[in-house]
């Protein structure tokens, strides 16, 4: 019986070093929260913090080494790279806001941060999978640690809601994923991304293309699921408003990008040969998303179902760029990604700033004149959502400008109009949260119930980033750039 | 590359910025430290552009002061900055009303000064910075940059109608913009094509050629956006709410800087990009701007708010600009360009002046003065001749851009000049009619009689005013020498290019002398 049997040498944990360090820091957080006592849990969100960062260094170790591992199942490229370097910036700004949020809402438990860690091992894990199934898992990974995440909260009914909707609703989207994969497997024969992509160019497959496209149409539900594109959406503003703040930024970023990453390279990698089935679908998709997405977060009043919604439109957005398919296009999808992400997180850290326990706080007019009594944060807030509307110099816009350029280029002229009338109509509902801040007076005291450095930090580098992209875009560009050269 | 060596444009754009970051730093209780520190910052912003007009060299057409860095070498964006004879007097003017509007709000604004200060400073940078940006994307970043500012201002101390009219404000040129947006990537990839260099640099963009129905989509794209900044009929609807609101500063900055962004935005991007295009939207620009003038005159007539009927005075003011510049000969666009600074100057100096008035009565309604050049005799002079140079009088700024713009398009064509010349009339009839309502008659309001006189701070603010109002109406050819050739070259450049013969703007372009007399050859064709 030798298939049974395993082979892999040091080279290929090499391969997947960053994932390794995470899965040990997170085993043993999980050991240490025994012994921690409560109220002193913050330890343990410091050591996640350490583990994320020597994960990032033992990602940088192996720049410019590209390799497959594990028989060829997982890969490390500059595409992969760029996700999991994301990735790590998201744990860590994740980490950092969540460090006195937890212990406000009662949720310092060790697992909290054992399952931040093993979740962004999961996304990892999609962005370097180079096989249909092990991209599988890891999206299951990573989807069962953000079920319990979103529960965690248990005393809150909201929470447990959230949880269970979420757990439903996903399990649903996760057989379809996998029938999708199945159906593909059924048509080409292998799981191997490389394998499919040989098979197709060499057009052997004609004879089982219903079935091959019945697949594709499978795999995008699965995949528009986890990035919550209309119509497949409807769990988002649900999810998002009952979880814990922390934990939904986390998902609208990471989850977001790691449903992303192994969208794009399934895609692009696998599929690009079936470009012309698909590419409509997904224009009626981005429109459709971007459109119900905006005008929906327009009548939102709480802040987190607003940022819900608004986290839609922005998967619009980026599947303007999807559509376009070229590789201003890919660059952009990751582009964008990256700046999403810092103006995302950087949002919802200051809804935790500005929260109050029991997820208090969080409805519009709690934020009557933050603007005067709290300057620098409501100034950061202000980057934050004008850099989500798209407004120089912040990131948001260098990014909608290269997503729109692709879709330009491509040719797609209505889809770019479309965008960017999305775009005009968006800015009202980030502009309302500035209205509050800003122009009216406070209707109660606005204290800052609990102080904390580390999310003070967190906001600080997402202003970084924002600033950063935005003005001096020209590094990430040239990263996005080659990190989609794979596809070529 | 510079006749300074030294990076001028920067220095005037960014100063301001600078200034801000600074105002951070000094603790809020200060009032008085920081509104005088905001006036220094002001008033050496002012000193560091003398060097502009005074350096500027008038001999020359093309852009001078350049600087030019790559900024994303990615995508072709240049950090390119530059001035002619066009922008150069639009510089001047943002730093002289600015230094204006920090005097003006000294005692207007009682709150949150720190913040107020800030984004004044803030919003002059972004002001300049699309002045003098040559790079459309660098252009579009200020343009949009400005917007925050001033949505802050008419938000935060604004009138009560404030956020309706700040969001109405932020919306109609976002709106408008974002399809600007998309043309200019659209041209982008076009010059890219044809060239095979991808660059946002405008004076490589002014040399592509378009396809003439293409033309017509883009142009449409940018005048859209223009228009509404300028504001055109029927795009004018966010104004008189944003003037309304805006505090006294805050509508300054607006009506004299803020607006002549869109007709600004028409010379230097929408009609040199696509000539083609523009030449055949001369009849549609043309009738709304009339209908602009016209309209603008009679609906001031009906206002009875004296901030109200100023804004809509704008509207019929900044038709006259348009119609000018789309003239398309050396009288109208001149005049459309010192029209866009005597808007700035004498409508800047009306609603500093009804802010004066409203913070003494806290009331704009015209019913509720008369009489008061009996009480405020200083004030009298000063409104009567700010409102003369309004109505164009002979001697003051305005007669000298109406004059010309009427005389171009009296040229270019006599029907829409006989419409022109109406607006004129009824702009005398709305001023005079308000200003006697206002200003004479006998006191009806007891609480008119004992109102004070302009004190010194507010007299020091008029003066400039008044003295730029004489000084541009009898000797314009102090301010007309150094945009003439520019405004030359440029009517050269649009009309070769119109008429197919492909001359670019930096390369095939003879030189200076040259340049003159293939001038004067055109300038007799105009002239016939």
């Amino acid at each position: 019986m030798e298939i049974f049997k395993v082979y892999f040498t040091a080279s290929d944990l090499k391969v997947i070093a960053p994932e390794l360090v995470l899965t040990i820091f997170a085993l043993s957080i999980l050991v240490l929260s025994v012994f921690v006592k409560t109220g002193r849990r913050n330890l343990l969100g410091y050591i996640a913090v350490i583990g994320v960062v020597v994960a990032f260094f033992s990602l940088l170790l192996g720049i410019g080494k590209d390799m497959k591992a594990f028989y060829d199942t997982v890969s490390t490229d500059p595409f992969s790279f760029f996700f999991k370097m994301m990735f790590l910036i998201i744990a860590l700004l994740t980490i950092l806001a969540s460090l006195e949020y937890t212990r406000r809402e009662n949720i310092d438990f060790g697992e909290y941060y054992v399952l931040v860690l093993f979740a962004t091992v999961g996304m990892m894990l999609m962005a370097s999978g180079f096989n249909l199934i092990v991209i599988f898992l890891g999206l299951e990974v990573m989807s069962i640690s953000i079920y319990v995440l979103a529960g965690i909260m248990r005393e809150d009914k909201r929470s447990v809601e959230a949880a269970f909707k979420y757990f439903l609703l996903g399990a649903f989207a996760s057989a379809f994923l996998l029938y999708g994969i199945a159906l593909t497997y059924a048509s080409t024969g292998t799981l191997d991304l490389g394998g499919i992509s040989r098979v197709l160019t060499q057009r052997v497959w004609i004879s089982s293309l219903s079935i091959l496209i019945t697949g594709l149409a499978l795999l995008i539900i699965g995949f528009g699921f986890k990035i919550a594109l209309v119509p497949f959406h409807m769990w988002t503003p649900d999810v998002y408003e009952g979880a814990p703040t922390s934990i939904t930024a986390f998902m609208a970023t990471g989850v977001k990008a790691a449903g992303f990453a192994a969208f794009v390279r399934v895609f692009f990698y696998a599929l690009p040969t079936l470009q012309t089935y698909w590419t409509e679908t997904m224009w009626i998709l981005a429109v459709a998303t971007m459109t119900v997405g905006n005008i929906i977060a327009l009548y939102q009043t709480n802040i987190k179902r607003m940022l819900a919604y608004s986290s839609i439109a922005h998967a619009g957005y980026i599947m303007v760029a999807f559509v376009a398919g070229n590789d201003l296009g890919k660059a952009s999808i990751l582009f964008y990604l990256l700046a999403y992400v810092f103006m995302n997180i950087g949002a919802f850290t200051v809804v935790i700033l500005l929260g109050k326990k029991g997820e208090e706080n969080t409805l519009l007019p709690d934020y009557s004149g933050v603007g005067f009594k709290h300057p620098l944060l409501a100034a950061s807030m202000s980057i934050f959502l004008l850099s989500l509307a798209g407004v120089p110099p912040m990131a948001g816009f260098m990014a909608k400008f290269y997503v729109f350029s692709a879709a330009v280029k491509a040719k797609y002229y209505w889809l770019a109009v479309i965008g960017v009338l999305n775009s005009a109509v968006a800015v009202y509902y980030y502009l309302r949260v500035l209205i509050y801040m800003y122009f009216r007076e406070p209707e109660k005291e606005v204290v800052i119930e609990t102080f904390s450095p580390a999310a003070v930090l967190a906001v600080i580098i997402s202003v970084w980033g924002v600033l950063h992209i935005g003005i001096l875009p020209s590094t990430f560009l040239a990263l996005a750039q080659r990190s989609v050269q794979i596809f070529l | 590359m510079n006749q300074l060596g030294f990076p001028i444009l920067t220095t005037v754009t960014f100063l301001p910025l600078a200034g801000a970051l600074l105002l951070v730093f000094i603790p809020k209780g200060r009032e008085e430290l920081l509104k005088r520190t905001c006036l220094v910052i002001s008033l050496i912003e002012f000193a560091v552009s003398l060097p502009l007009f005074i350096y500027f060299d008038e001999e020359k057409a093309g852009m001078q002061f350049v600087e030019r860095i790559p900024w994303i070498k990615e995508w072709g964006v240049t950090y390119f900055v530059g001035i002619d004879g066009i922008s150069i007097l639009l510089i001047l003017l943002t730093t002289f009303i600015t230094v204006l509007c920090i005097l003006s709000s000294w005692t207007a604004v009682q709150k949150r000064i720190k913040e107020y200060m800030i984004s004044f400073l803030l919003l002059e940078t972004g002001m300049i910075g699309a002045f003098v940006a040559l790079d459309l994307i660098l252009f579009y970043v200020f343009w949009e940059v400005m917007l925050i500012p001033m949505y802050l201002i008419i938000g935060v101390w604004g009138g009560p109608r404030r956020i309706y009219a700040a969001i109405k404000f932020f919306l109609y040129t976002m709106a408008g913009s974002v399809l600007m947006l998309v043309a200019i990537i659209a041209l982008y990839f076009l010059h890219g094509k044809a060239t095979g260099e991808y660059t946002f640099d405008l004076l490589k963009l002014y040399q592509v050629t378009i396809p003439l129905k293409t033309q017509y989509i883009m142009f449409a794209a940018f005048a859209l956006a223009f228009a509404i900044k300028v504001p055109m009929f029927p795009f004018h609807t966010w104004l008189p709410d944003a003037h309304v609101e805006a505090p006294t500063a805050g509508s300054v900055i607006l009506a004299g800087i803020l607006l002549k962004l869109g007709t600004y935005g028409f010379i230097r991007f929408a009609i040199p990009l696509f000539p083609g295009a523009a030449f055949k939207a001369i009849p549609v620009i043309s009738i709304l701007a009339l209908i602009g003038i016209i309209y603008g005159a009679l609906v001031s007539m009906m206002q009875d708010d004296l901030k109200k009927l100023v804004a809509f005075s704008s509207v019929s003011h900044l038709g006259f600009v348009m119609l000018g510049m789309f003239a398309f000969n050396v009288q109208g666009v001149q005049g459309s360009i010192y029209q866009m600074l005597n808007h700035g100057v004498s409508t800047g100096a009306l609603f500093l002046i009804v802010g004066m008035v409203y913070e003494r009565r806290h009331t704009r309604l015209i019913a509720d003065f008369g009489g008061l050049s009996r009480v405020m005799p200083i004030f009298a002079t000063f409104f009567m001749i700010v409102t003369l140079s309004s109505i164009a009088l002979p001697g003051t700024n305005g007669f000298v851009g109406e004059f010309l713009i009427l005389l171009g398009t009296f040229k270019a064509n006599p029907v829409y000049g006989v419409f022109g010349a109406t607006g004129v009339i009824l702009a005398a009839a709305y001023m005079l009619w308000m200003f006697q309502r206002v200003m004479f008659g006998d006191i009806r309001h007891p609480e008119n009689k004992d109102l004070k006189d302009l004190n010194l701070r507010e007299i020091i603010t008029l003066v400039p005013i008044v003295i730029m109002i004489i000084w541009m109406g009898v000797f314009p050819k102090f301010f007309f020498k150094k945009m003439d050739l520019s405004v030359q070259h440029f009517l050269y450049d649009v009309k070769s290019r119109y008429a197919g013969k492909q001359t670019s703007y930096l390369e095939k372009r003879p030189p200076v002398d040259k340049a003159l007399e293939a001038l004067s050859i055109k300038l007799v064709d105009i002239k016939e």
